[in-house]
C-alpha cells in the first residue's frame, strides 16, 4: 500500500496525465500532486504511488543522499548502486 | 511455507559494510520502531535484523495501512457491498478479514466488490456504469490520501462516493512513544515525502531522536545510524536521510490540495484504538461525496448490526495489536504458519506485502533474526 516505485516520464498524455516508465512498465499516472502534467517533466524522475506523482526525485537530490552516505561511512569512492538509478 | 522465499544471505555490499561498520561501533543500546510497512520489508527481505548487532533492536510499529484499518469499518465496507452498491478498493484490502468475513469472502458470496490499482479507476467505472453506485473505500496514510482529494477536486460522476477510513502518521507516533518502550524512531520516507519532516518535530523535542529513511538497505542502516550518533551526543532532533525524495517542506502541492478536501478527526486504529487527531474525513463542502453520508440509512443500520453481531466475538487470538505496538513478535502468536498464512490469513499483518506477519512468514520465520 505504502509501497511506492519510481520512473521516468516517457511522454505527456493529457495535462493531468504522464506516461511513466517504471522499471520497464509503462503506465499512464496522475500527475495533479506535482502541479500537473507538462512537457518539461519528460526525462525526470517521479515516485508513483497508488497511480499518483507523490514525489520528485531529481539527480542532484540522488546525488545528496549519496554525499551523506561517503559522509557517513568515510567513503569517496562507492558508484552509484543500481538501485539509485531509477 | 512458502518455499524458495528465505534470503539466502544479506546483500552487503560494500557502502552497507562501512555502515554496518560504524553501527557496530557504537556501544550505547538502542530500541528503534519504524512506522512503515515498507521498511518491515526491507528489514525482513534483506535479513538486516541477523546482522545487526545485539545492542540494537527494531521493531515493527503500526506501518502498514491495512493492518490498522478498523474490523468495524471493513464490516461496513462489506455491508454496502452486500447492499447492492459497487465497493471498490484495492487489492490488500479485499483480503482483510472484518469480524466475520473479508471482502473478498463477500464478493464469492455474489457482493459486488472490485479491485482498482488507483482511486482514478474507481471514478472510470463509476463514469463507464451510472447504473452502478460506486463506493471507494478509502484507506491508506498521507502518501495515499492527497490522491484522493485529487481526485475528488475533480469533477467526479454522481455515482462515486467515498468511504473514508484515512490515517495521519505523526498523531500515531507520538501516542505509541507515550508507552512503549522505545528509544528511537525511524520515520517513514513516504509518508514523509508528502508532509515533510517538520510533523515529526515535536516529537523529536520530546527526547527522541528520529531518523526519515529511505527503503534500500543502505538507507535503513545510515537511518540507524544517524539515531545512534544523536544518541550518542545526547540530542534528539529530526534527521532527514532521505533527501533525495524528501523535503523538509514535503509536497507543498499536495498538501494544500489534501486540506483542502479533508480535515482532522479523531481516528479507531485496529487494535490500538482511538487516537485523538490522527484521523482525515471529508470537510463539509464534500458530504455529498461522503458515503457515510450518501448512505446514512443503510450505513447507520449497518453499523448497528456488525456491532450487534461483532460484539464479544474471539477474534481468533489474532495478537495484531500487541505487534503493531511492538509488544509482540509474529512467532508469538499461536496461529503464526499455522491457521494464518498469506494464503489463509487470519489477522491483518498477514495480508499486505508491508503488514509485519506476512514478512516474517515470507521471508524468515525468525523476521530475519537469523538467517537461513
Ligand atoms: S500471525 Fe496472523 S493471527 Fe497472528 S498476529 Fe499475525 S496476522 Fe494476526
Amino acid at each position: 500500500m505504502c509501497i511506492a516505485i519510481p520512473g521516468k516520464v516517457k511522454s505527456i498524455v493529457n495535462e493531468n496525465t504522464a506516461t511513466i516508465d517504471m522499471g520497464g512498465i509503462c503506465r499512464d499516472v496522475n500527475m495533479d500532486l506535482m502541479g500537473g502534467a507538462n512537457e518539461s517533466q519528460i526525462g525526470r524522475h517521479f515516485l508513483v504511488h497508488v497511480g499518483y506523482a507523490i514525489a520528485e526525485i531529481s539527480e542532484e537530490e540522488s546525488e545528496e543522499t549519496m554525499h551523506l552516505l561517503r559522509q557517513i561511512a568515510g567513503l569517496e569512492e562507492i558508484d552509484t548502486p543500481e538501485s539509485e538509478s531509477i | 511455507m512458502e518455499n524458495g522465499n528465505l534470503p539466502s544471505k544479506p546483500a552487503v555490499p560494500e557502502l552497507e559494510k562501512k555502515l554496518l561498520g560504524r553501527i557496530k561501533g557504537s556501544k550505547k543500546p538502542l530500541r528503534i520502531m519504524h512506522v512503515c510497512g515498507t521498511h518491515e520489508r526491507t528489514i525482513a527481505k534483506y535479513g538486516l535484523r541477523s546482522i545487526l548487532p545485539k545492542n540494537i533492536e527494531v521493531i515493527s510499529g503500526p506501518g502498514c495501512p491495512v493492518c490498522v484499518t478498523p474490523e468495524e469499518d471493513i464490516n461496513i465496507a462489506i455491508a454496502l457491498a452486500k447492499s447492492g452498491a459497487t465497493v471498490v478498493t484495492f487489492g490488500d484490502m479485499m483480503r482483510v478479514p472484518g469480524s466475520a468475513e473479508s471482502l473478498l469472502d463477500a464478493k464469492s458470496e455474489g457482493a459486488n466488490v472490485k479491485m482498482v490499482y488507483s482511486i482514478d479507476d474507481a471514478i472510470a467505472l463509476a463514469e463507464k456504469k451510472p447504473e452502478l453506485e460506486v463506493v471507494f473505500f478509502g484507506i491508506g496514510f498521507e502518501t495515499t490520501v492527497p490522491a484522493n482529494a485529487a481526485a475528488l477536486l475533480r469533477k467526479t460522476p454522481e455515482n462515486f462516493s467515498l468511504l473514508t477510513s484515512q490515517k495521519q502518521t505523526p498523531p500515531a507516533v507520538e501516542f505509541l512513544a507515550r508507552d512503549a518502550d522505545v528509544d528511537a524512531f525511524i520515520a517513514p520516507g513516504h509518508v514523509a515525502t508528502i508532509i515533510g519532516t517538520k510533523p515529526f518535530e515535536s516529537l523529536a523535542e520530546k527526547g527522541f531522536p528520529i531518523a526519515v529513511s529511505g527503503f534500500e538497505p543502505g538507507d535503513i542502516l545510515l537511518g540507524i545510524n544517524l539515531l545512534q550518533m544523536q544518541a550518542e551526543e545526547g540530542i534528539s532532533r529530526v534527521d532527514n536521510g532521505y533527501p533525495r525524495a524528501v523535503k523538509p517542506e514535503g509536497n507543498q502541492i499536495a498538501l494544500k490540495i489534501m486540506n483542502e478536501v479533508f480535515e482532522t478527526s479523531d481516528s479507531e486504529w485496529r487494535g490500538i484504538g482511538k487516537i485523538e487527531n490522527s484521523g482525515l474525513v471529508l470537510r463539509k463542502e464534500f458530504e455529498e461525496k461522503d458515503a457515510a453520508k450518501k448512505y446514512e440509512d443503510l450505513y447507520a443500520s449497518a453499523l448497528e448490526d456488525v456491532r450487534k453481531k461483532t460484539g464479544g466475538k474471539d477474534k481468533k487470538r489474532c495478537i495484531c495489536a500487541a505487534i503493531l505496538t511492538g509488544k509482540a513478535k509474529p512467532s508469538q502468536c499461536p496461529n503464526f504458519g499455522k491457521e494464518c498464512t498469506p494464503k489463509n490469513p487470519a489477522g491483518p499483518c498477514m495480508v499486505s506485502q508491508e503488514g509485519m506477519c506476512y514478512n516474517w512468514f515470507r521471508y524468515s520465520r525468525e523476521g530475519g533474526n537469523r538467517v537461513a
